[in-house]
This record gives structure tokens, C-alpha cells and sequence, in this order.
């Protein structure tokens, strides 16, 4: 099969699945608990998407551990995203280094 | 609307700069699987999304079905149907239909994170804007990937795939610390998650990153339902 198919599936998939609650949907959600549930769903995806992957991410636990440290300090007192970011890769790297 | 697009680029930013590594490692591992560089640049340009990708590639390596690269797809896909309908809630009335068309294009994790933090409604030259700077990050470090290949050694490489993550440990904490219901929330969703990982194994990632964050928020949901004049906020 061509790849050019699999490819034009792949995007037709992935664009209708962000496509039509993002352009359909269009009353105002009234009940509360759907309101609450919509509410906290950013935090629970991003903490699942996560949680345990990070420990995984840079193909050795301990750099990985490092670098998740890193991020969680600095994350708590605020600094940007970039800067908690790369601090992470950064601290990664620097524990690879001793290893 | 120019200076919102500016803003919008500039919020970007960040998100670009880890997509270049991970794109990045995206590009050398299509071209491993055979894939052209152009069929590698063609797949982030029109889909956008990490692990679908991936995904992706090895089902197109292995001469998979398509009815599984649409399964695939759908599942681990499928949180964007969420964030999505997250964000249809905060919409500027400017977000006219076929502006929700293009925006729709570009949700996602990352840029559905930064867009769900702002204080505002979102205008459709700040969707633009950030969007745009994505892609460029995205496409562009795919092709980087594939085609200088293996010139950064692997111990930039592998510590570089931290990025994402990084970014997401930075957006969670902060309103970890100033609400106890996000921190339960997160907390919910990570030991969710984690039970998926070591002890529910038949249920593949995607999924599983949908329950646990379905789960954890019903929970906060029941547990600290938001207040009125929060929720207009969502």
C-alpha cells in the first residue's frame, strides 16, 4: 500500500477527532459537575501523560529522576516553562555525564 | 488581533522549542523505519501529534491494516476530543465556524495546556499565532531529524527527551500548590496511571492515559466542584 494512503489517513483521523467537538459544540455547559469535570481534566491528562512516562523518557532511570527533580523544584517556585524545561534536559544531561 | 497573534507567537515559543527535540527524534527514528524524509515532514506537518506518530510509523513499517492505523489512531488520539471540548467552552465569540476549523487543526497537548491557563477568552489571532510557531517547531525538527540523522550524540539526544515532560511538570505544579483540589486531581491521575503502567498492562497507552484522567477528574469533580463564577472561566 501506498504511504502516501496511510498518511492521508492518519491526518484525517487525527483532524476529525480534535475537529468536531472543537467546532460543533457550541451550547454552554450548565451542569456544575460536567463544568468541574471539564475544569480539572487539563491537570489529570498532563499528570497521566506524565506519570510514569518522564521516568522512562531519556533511556535511563537515574538521569531521568535528576532531571524530574530538577523540574519539580523549579516548577514550585514558579520559574517559566522554558526555563523548568530545559533545566530538566539540562540536569538530565549533566547526571549522564557521571554515569 | 495583530498584537494577539503576536502574543500567541510568543506563548508559543517555549512549546516550539520542545517540539524541536522531540521532532527531532520523531525524524531519525521515521527514516530508521524507511520512511522518506518526505514522507517523515509530511506525517508531522498534517498530524501534529507525538505519540499518534509514532505510532503511526510503525504500524506503515510493519505493512499494517488501515482499519488498525485508524484504531490506533483513535485511541491515542482520542483526549484531544477532550481538550477540544474543553476549550469550545472558552471561546471568544469572534471564534467564527470556519475559524474553529483551522484552530482545530492545532490542539494539542501542549498548546491545549498554555491555551486552558489563560485568564481570558481565546481569540482566534492568539490560536493562530501559537499555533503557527508550533508548527514551524514541529515540521522543522523533523526534517532536521531526518536528515542530519545521528550528528548529536545520543547523550544530547536522550537527554533532550525530557523537554516535553519538563514543560508539563510546569504547568501542573504551580496550581498544585495554590489548590488542593488540582494537587488531588493530579495525584488521582498519576497513581491511575501508574497502576496502568505496572499492573493493567493489556490496555494500551493511549487509553490508559484517557481513564486515569476521565477517573481523576469525575473524582475532583465530586469531591471540589468548582464555583460558579470559576466555571465560567472554564
Amino acid at each position: 500500500m501506498s504511504v502516501a494512503i496511510y498518511i492521508a489517513v492518519m491526518a484525517a483521523v487525527t483532524y476529525l477527532i480534535r475537529m468536531i467537538p472543537f467546532t460543533f459544540f457550541r451550547k454552554k455547559i450548565k451542569s456544575r459537575f460536567f463544568k468541574s469535570f471539564l475544569y480539572y481534566i487539563p491537570y489529570a491528562v498532563l499528570s497521566a501523560m506524565t506519570i510514569p512516562a518522564i521516568f522512562y523518557c531519556t533511556g535511563s532511570i537515574p538521569t531521568a529522576i535528576a532531571g524530574t527533580a530538577a523540574a519539580v523544584v523549579l516548577a514550585y517556585f514558579n520559574l517559566p516553562l522554558i526555563v523548568v524545561a530545559l533545566a530538566a534536559a539540562g540536569t538530565a544531561f549533566l547526571t549522564g555525564l557521571f554515569m | 488581533m495583530k498584537t494577539r497573534f503576536f502574543r500567541g507567537m510568543s506563548h508559543g515559543v517555549p512549546i516550539a522549542l520542545g517540539y524541536l527535540s522531540v521532532s527531532f527524534g520523531f525524524g531519525i527514528m521515521a527514516v530508521k523505519s524507511g520512511l522518506s524524509a518526505a514522507a517523515a515532514s509530511a506525517i508531522s506537518a498534517t498530524n501534529l501529534t507525538s505519540a499518534g506518530q509514532a505510532a503511526g510509523v510503525s504500524i506503515i513499517a510493519a505493512g499494517g491494516t488501515l482499519i488498525e492505523m485508524i484504531l490506533a489512531q483513535l485511541t491515542i488520539n482520542l483526549r484531544y476530543a477532550l481538550m477540544a471540548l474543553s476549550l469550545s467552552q472558552k471561546l471568544d465569540k469572534s471564534f467564527t465556524t470556519p475559524k474553529r476549523l483551522i484552530a482545530s487543526y492545532g490542539i494539542t497537548d501542549e498548546i491545549f495546556a498554555v491555551a486552558s491557563a489563560q485568564p481570558e477568552r481565546l481569540t482566534p489571532g492568539y490560536m493562530y499565532g501559537m499555533i503557527l510557531v508550533a508548527f514551524l517547531g514541529w515540521v522543522s525538527g523533523t526534517i532536521l531529524g531526518a536528515a542530519a540523522g545521528e550528528l548529536l550524540p545520543a547523550s544530547v539526544t536522550n537527554a533532550m527527551g525530557i523537554v516535553l515532560y519538563g514543560m508539563f511538570i510546569a504547568i501542573i505544579i504551580p496550581p498544585s500548590r495554590k489548590e488542593k483540589s488540582v494537587l488531588t486531581v493530579v495525584i488521582i491521575a498519576a497513581l491511575i496511571s501508574i497502576l496502568f503502567k505496572y499492573l493493567i498492562t493489556v490496555i494500551s497507552g493511549g487509553f490508559a492515559i484517557i481513564i486515569s484522567a476521565v477517573i481523576a477528574s469525575a473524582a475532583g469533580a465530586l469531591l471540589f466542584p468548582v464555583h460558579d463564577e470559576e466555571g465560567d472561566e472554564v
